[in-house]
């Protein structure tokens, strides 16, 4: 492995000041992701900051009404807490859908967020990537891409943001709770990570040496009525093709609130609101699902491998809607 | 915070592994799979993918079943770490060892440690009661030989759930 210096943060304004003032410097909690990018020479940090002393491991409740989860929960901690499991089913499904026991008993929330890219040319560093090394072009927009953007990627990047738990969120509008050199700021979910464009380096908006510090979920948690279905290669531990998290809140069989959230076909989690309002006011039926399936897919584009996507897609969304429609507390009980 | 100064030079940490205190110099970017095996000789914890993806590597790091290959050891200074060597009690071993033993487990055994180390912490975390919730909470230890029909009856049996059958 690469060298580096390691620190030990005992408060949060030091560690923060010591990645601020260093770009080569990272954050590291749960290290299941950068480890690894260390050990394939893909992050060649100088130094490392360990932020799992700091006092960011609480689960309690938020401002309006909401739950808050420090930033170093782990994501196993944060799948099986009663509240979660209670008030946000949606998001302990993600969880759980991703990784392994052992990886989710060591990642932090805060580390899930930050998560790259596995796609194989960004680790591969004998190919181009202009995630990797700006500048150098994409080889998989000519290679396998089949794991590979359908939304919202760029000639410069095509490659997907690997998180369950991200979708969960963003279906859910968490907001993510950062602090910085410049004092402290609240991230809407949907803005925190971003689309390609041309610059495929940066997976979110963070600034340099901001930490993210808290998630903070909305009171409204779709307890009764959500789904997050997972479309994959392995029956388990494996990454998306595609995963789908709906969310209906219900009046009498009518829509009064949608959200729907893609994972596996974007830089980010995909949400479309003007789809989803597409579904407000109406009774839950089959074609409803689909018009919203057909809107949030508008502008998808295959390359060559994943083309399938587009379609598989479709129908996940459909299958999401109706398994969210259709499911009760009960059925959570049974389960 | 270590004086305000990074620290890439050698460091001691303590370790409790197995229940006893070890005190060994690590780099920054010594993982604990490699302390193990390495600086305390404890070679029972596998290195496989040394990517976090095989779970031959799985060791219990203050109770609970963690990639040794993905943690680096500098980080885990002060932690209560058990490896396949710290289960048996004496010469009894631990259940799901003779439970492994008993139902042919394994064949080449080089997964079989941190398919154990993982067993237990898969019945401390008590998630899994059906064979299905057995395999999919053990979908991060693979085995190439593909012993794994036998790996869910000994967790079964070791859960005892083989009464009743």
């Amino acid at each position: 492995m690469n060298r580096f210096a390691y620190l030990r943060a005992d408060d949060v304004g030091a560690a923060v000041r010591a990645v601020a003032a260093d770009p080569s410097a990272r954050f590291i909690a749960g290290g299941t992701n950068l480890v690894d990018l260390i050990k394939e020479n893909v992050e060649r940090p100088t130094r490392i900051v360990d932020i799992t002393r700091l006092p960011l491991g609480e689960i309690g409740p938020g401002e309006r009404g909401g739950l808050r989860i420090g930033a170093l929960v782990k994501n196993s901690d944060l799948a099986y807490h009663p509240e979660v499991e209670r008030r946000y089913p949606l998001l302990s499904r993600a969880i759980l859908s991703g990784a392994s026991a052992q990886l989710r008993n060591m990642a932090s929330t805060g580390g899930n967020l930050m998560q790259r890219t596995r796609c194989s040319y960004f680790y591969d560093t004998t190919t181009p990537c202009n995630k990797r090394e700006p500048g150098t072009g994409c080889a998989a927009l000519g290679g396998f891409n089949r794991m590979h953007a359908i939304l919202g990627a760029s000639e410069q990047c095509i490659a997907v943001n690997p998180s369950d738990m991200s979708v969960a969120l963003a279906a859910l509008e968490a907001v993510v709770h950062v602090t910085g050199p410049e004092g402290d700021r609240a991230i809407a979910f949907a803005e925190f990570h971003r689309l390609p464009g041309d610059a495929p380096q940066l997976d979110t908006n963070l600034r340099q040496g901001e930490l993210i510090t808290a998630v903070e979920l909305p009171a409204l948690g779709f307890a009764e009525h959500h789904a997050y279905l997972k479309i994959r290669d392995r029956a388990s531990y494996a990454f998306a093709l595609v995963s789908v998290a709906a969310a209906l809140e219900l009046q009498g069989g009518t829509v009064t609130e949608a959200r729907v959230a893609l994972g596996g076909v974007a830089h980010k989690p995909w949400r479309d609101r003007e789809a989803e309002a597409l579904l407000v006011g109406r009774r839950v039926a089959l074609e409803h699902f689909q018009r919203v399936a057909d809107a949030l897919l508008q502008g998808a584009v295959g390359r060559g491998a994943n083309d399938f996507k587009i379609e598989l897609a479709r129908r996940a969304i459909v299958r999401a809607l109706s398994h969210a429609a259709g499911r009760t507390s009960r059925d959570d009980a049974r389960r | 915070m270590n004086d305000g100064n990074y620290n890439d030079a050698c460091s001691r940490i303590t370790l409790r592994v197995n229940g006893a205190a070890k005190q060994l110099d690590v780099s920054p970017w010594t993982t604990l799979l490699d302390a193990l095996r390495e600086q305390l000789h404890l070679t029972g914890t596998k290195k496989g993918c040394d990517h976090g993806q095989c779970g031959a590597c799985t060791v219990l790091v203050d109770g609970r079943r963690s990639n040794s290959c993905l943690s680096l050891a500098i980080m885990r200074d002060g932690a209560e770490v058990t490896t396949i060597e710290g289960l048996a009690e004496g010469q009894a071993l631990h259940p799901l060892q003779q439970a492994f033993i008993d139902h042919d487990a394994f064949q080449c055994g080089y997964c079989t440690p941190g398919q154990i180390c993982s067993a237990v912490g898969l019945i401390r975390e008590g998630r899994a009661r059906t064979p299905d919730e057995i395999r999919e909470l053990m979908s991060g230890n693979i085995c190439r030989c593909g012993a794994y029909p036998q790996i869910v009856a000994a967790i079964e049996q070791a859960m005892g759930h083989e009464e009743g059958r």
